[in-house]
């Protein structure tokens, strides 16, 4: 299998309503041939809808969805040739895993002899050989979770669609199917598009991600930027843990928390108010009286909850009565920290290139 | 004696305690299952006058039902318009209510309440109207009238039992079946019907039912060689208590009970 | 990345999607018509023509004769209290030995109460004529119910039992204890046994535990039970016409009464309509209470 098949989507302008609510509203996406991009959002998102909306079980109001060249906003799904895994996988009950992964080849009239060759290379992608002719109800989760995606590649599609298709697994295969997808993903080359709601399945497995919420898209981008430039504080919020501090902007512009200046400009002088976004782990703890410097903003407050956490620990910092930080370290090689006694009075380091700035909401 | 000093509930009663409840219950069971089975053994009684426990046995009142032109015509019409109650009542309801379940229509909830209206208005006003209407249409005394009118009194029942299927099942599998290339009319027969084609049995052997056991309807709308056996049933017991009513009475029960029994099977066979 | 406003409106299809939308809503529903062109001509048309007829009298104009001489003539009220007194027994009586079948049922463990609910669905799906012949042979004056009480000594000479308001009573509870158990069953297995347990270990006596937990628990399923056994009840016609013997004169009886001997449609169709008001109203009292889902099953 390669990734020739493979189509880029193009989506304009889709708006969907639900009485009053907006589903969808106005959204526009690319999504580049043979890319593996994760839609993310909390759930009413509108991240399934939008899902639904690519594989044509969810008619939009208005807009345009193109694969390649071809416009598909009006086709049938069975004519759309998109694979799709469901979240409760909807394997067909009555027929046996060999059936269930041949049923598309089937209805395009494949020779019974082909459709097998291309049943069992399926099934060995999916590392099930030999399990061909068990009943459905004979499987384990992860095993059905295994033939739904054959079952929705076996046909060759240019598009594979999935909707949460690991929430159903306990957290450890979970997280051993999430490296094994991305490697089919990589072997099959076709361009997919994932739904979760699982902000560190997001990071783990796209090339890029899509956060959305209330039916638009917030921001598109790689795992990376999404985590290490939110757009704004939901995208912040949602993705990875993090304390937002309120700043205060003088009449040079500079931004400061209290006496420490954040940035000595505005990143946008049309938005007056902003928020600085900490990154526990980005926080270290500081030995002596540092000072705020060049290289470093410094916060200092006193230890109100330390817990330990095996590879990491976690201590909550408070600043003043209103602002606690939360702070991770790790307890690895190295680390001289092993325990920090309550109350204690402590110097915590923000580095300067870790300082993400973001507007205040409603000042967009 | 440990079973009667054993605690029986949760508040610590014991069984011996409560002892009158099962007392009790076992007559209230008697008192809803002896009026069913009582008539087989009298069915084989030799008298004429229905006795407990018979005298004599003799299939005599079984002779006088198979000999009888009356009784034989009406037990064919009866099965007849079953039969075809099954045939129609059992698309026409699964249609329906596979349309009303998929379809997210404003309208859906409505037409589901207008077809399940037979259930709720009653009977009789249902056969005095379908009388007067059939008269109009010329259809009294028909296998159409009847077959007609027992369907809409059996559709209710099919769509019921279709809409309680269907949300048992997940509907994502008709979705896949079409995203993996099926229309929806082909996704429905090879992968939903499969599924619930269980219910569709019981809802064709409940249609079937409704229509043998009805009386009410029949008695105003069957007539002349169409009447049912409900309908000279019902007319026999009003008039003076013949004991072939209870070889025929037998025959309905074994009727019922091998339909019962056949539910139960087919629904045991679904897991 | 461009943005929707940029992009001319036809290239956003929402009008080829609205009338797809459409064609498909009305295709799906075009699936249900078969079976409401049905019904609606054997239930719906006809029931409305009855509700016209009763507006119409005898000379073919529009007017309420036929609903003041309900009004006005003692024969029709001594009908609908009749109805209205036999379907309130019979529920009553329906309640008094359901309560202990439904409690004992949700009692049992499940491979047990399976079987002895086949007690209760057994008579659900025999046929009432079979039912109510059982009856009459049961409680006619040689029957075997007589000669029983009379060898244990119940009573000295044969009781008349049937063709009067005790044979209709009998009868009719035994058609209708069913309907009454099995919602009945429903909501008494709901009931959490740890709240009985708990009742007893904060110091309530069994009693006292049963009053204050069990049965307030339990009122919503009797509730729902007695309300599909009444409005039942009201439309009988069977067991009131054999085992009433022309004594115990309900409204559906009176109805065929009417259209036998005075082929009058006009007052047929009036007790028709009043007996169709009396259900709904009673039916959407009880929809305001609770959901009647389970009040739909069954027949009649």
């Amino acid at each position: 299998m390669n990734n020739s098949t493979a189509l880029p989507i193009s989506i304009r302008g889709l708006t969907k309503k639900y009485g009053d609510l907006n589903a969808l509203n106005s959204v526009d996406l690319e999504i580049k041939s043979s890319e593996f991009l994760t839609l993310l959002g909390p759930s009413g998102s509108g991240k399934t809808t939008l899902l639904m909306a690519i594989a044509g079980f969810n008619r939009p109001d208005a807009g345009s969805i193109k694969f390649g060249d071809a416009e598909m906003v009006l086709t049938p799904p069975h004519k759309r040739d998109v694979g799709m895994v469901f979240q409760s996988y909807a394997l067909f009950p009555h027929m046996t895993v060999s059936e269930n992964i041949g049923f598309p080849l089937k209805l395009r009239g494949l020779a019974a002899k082909e459709a097998r060759g291309r049943v069992d290379e399926a099934l060995a992608t999916v590392q099930l050989s030999g399990l061909g002719d068990r009943g459905i109800d004979q499987l384990s989760g992860g095993q059905r979770q295994r033939v739904a995606l054959a079952r929705a590649f076996v046909f060759r599609p240019r598009i594979l669609l999935m909707d949460e298709p690991l929430s159903a697994l306990d957290k450890k295969l979970r997280e051993h199917m999430q490296i094994e997808l991305k490697q089919i993903h990589r072997q099959l080359g076709v361009t997919t598009v994932y739904v979760t709601h699982d902000q560190r399945e997001a990071l783990t497995m796209s090339d890029r991600i899509a956060v959305i919420n209330d039916g638009e898209l917030v921001q598109v981008d790689t795992p990376e930027a999404i985590y290490n430039r939110p757009k704004d504080q939901f995208v912040a919020d949602f993705i990875g843990e993090s304390t937002m501090l309120a700043l205060t902007r003088d009449g040079d512009g500079r931004l400061s928390f209290g006496a420490e200046i954040i940035s000595s400009s505005t990143p946008d002088s049309s938005v007056s108010n902003w928020r600085l976004v900490i990154r526990p782990e980005r926080l270290h703890l500081l030995e002596g009286g540092a000072n705020t410097s060049e290289k470093q903003v410094v916060f200092r407050g006193r230890v109100t909850e330390y817990v330990f956490q095996g590879e990491t620990a976690f201590a909550l910092v408070a600043l003043n009565d209103t602002t606690i930080l939360s702070v991770r370290f790790g307890t690895g090689a190295g680390s001289r920290l092993r325990s920090l006694e309550l109350g204690a009075l402590v110097s915590v380091g923000l580095m300067r290139e870790d300082v993400i700035l973001i507007p205040e909401e409603g000042q967009m | 004696m440990s079973w009667w000093t054993s605690p029986a509930t949760e508040t610590q009663i014991s069984h011996g305690d409560r002892f009158w409840l099962y007392v009790l219950v076992a007559i209230i069971m008697l008192f809803l299952v002896i009026p069913t089975l009582i008539v087989i053994p009298m069915s084989f009684s030799d008298s004429q006058y229905l006795e407990f426990p018979p005298e004599q046995w003799s299939l005599r009142w079984y002779g006088e039902y198979f000999d009888s032109t009356k009784w034989m015509r009406a037990t064919v019409t009866s099965l007849q318009v079953g039969f075809l109650t099954l045939l129609v009542a059992t698309p026409l309801g699964t249609m329906a209510a596979y349309a009303l379940f998929v379809s997210g229509h404003r309208f859906a909830k409505s037409i589901f309440l207008l077809l399940i209206t037979p259930m709720i208005v009653p009977v009789i006003l249902i056969a005095i109207g379908a009388f007067y209407a059939f008269g109009r249409m010329g259809i009294n005394n028909s296998i159409t009238g009847l077959v007609l009118a027992h369907t809409a009194m059996a559709t209710p029942l099919v769509m019921i039992v279709i809409t309680a299927a269907l949300r048992s099942y997940d509907l994502n599998q008709e979705r896949v079946a079409r995203s993996l290339g099926a229309t929806r009319i082909k996704a429905f027969f090879t992968v939903t019907l499969p599924q619930i084609k269980f219910s569709v049995v019981t809802a064709g052997l409940l249609s079937f039912l409704t229509s043998f056991d009805e009386v009410i309807i029949a008695i105003f709308v069957s007539g002349g060689n169409n009447a049912t056996l409900t309908k000279h049933m019902f007319a026999a017991l009003r008039d003076f208590i013949d004991p072939t009513i209870a070889a025929i009475s037998t025959i309905m029960v074994g009727i019922s009970t091998a339909l019962l029994l056949a539910i139960q099977f087919v629904g045991s066979k679904k897991k | 990345m461009p943005v929707s406003p940029d992009i001319e409106k036809s290239s956003l299809h929402s009008q080829e999607l609205q009338s797809q939308k459409k064609r498909e809503e009305w295709m799906l529903l075009g699936l249900s018509l078969p079976a409401i062109f049905v019904i609606a001509l054997v239930v719906i048309l006809p029931v409305g023509w009855l509700f016209y007829l009763s507006f119409v009298d005898s000379q073919g104009s529009f007017s309420f004769e036929h609903y003041q001489k309900m009004v006005e003539y003692k024969s029709y009220a001594r009908v609908f209290i009749a109805t209205f007194k036999v379907s309130a027994l019979t529920t009553l009586i329906c309640v008094a030995l359901g309560y202990p079948i439904a409690y004992f049922l949700a009692a049992l463990p499940s491979r047990w109460s399976g079987i002895f609910m086949l007690a209760v669905l057994l008579p659900f799906w025999t046929s009432l004529l079979v039912r109510t012949y059982a009856w009459l042979v049961l409680l006619q004056r040689k029957g075997l119910l007589n000669d029983l009480a009379i060898q244990i000594g119940l009573w000295d000479s044969p009781v008349k039992l049937v063709h009067n308001m005790t044979g209709t009573l009998i009868g009719m509870a035994h058609i209708m204890l069913p309907f009454l158990v099995l919602p009945l069953y429903g909501a008494m297995k709901k009931i959490e046994p740890d709240m009985m347990q708990a009742a007893s270990n904060l110091g309530a006596s069994p009693v006292r535990a049963f009053c204050s937990i069990y049965l307030p628990l339990s009122v919503s399923g009797l509730a729902a039970g007695s309300l599909i056994v009444f409005v039942l009840c009201l439309g009988f016609y069977v067991t009131p016409a054999v085992l009433g013997g022309g004594r115990v004169v309900m409204v559906a009886t009176q109805i065929t009464a009417i259209l036998e001997h005075q082929f009058d449609w006009g007052a047929a169709s009036a007790l028709g309509v009043v007996l169709l008001l009396a259900t709904v109203l009673v039916l959407y009292l009880a929809g305001r209470f609770f959901k009647f889902d389970t009040a739909l099953f069954g027949k009649r």
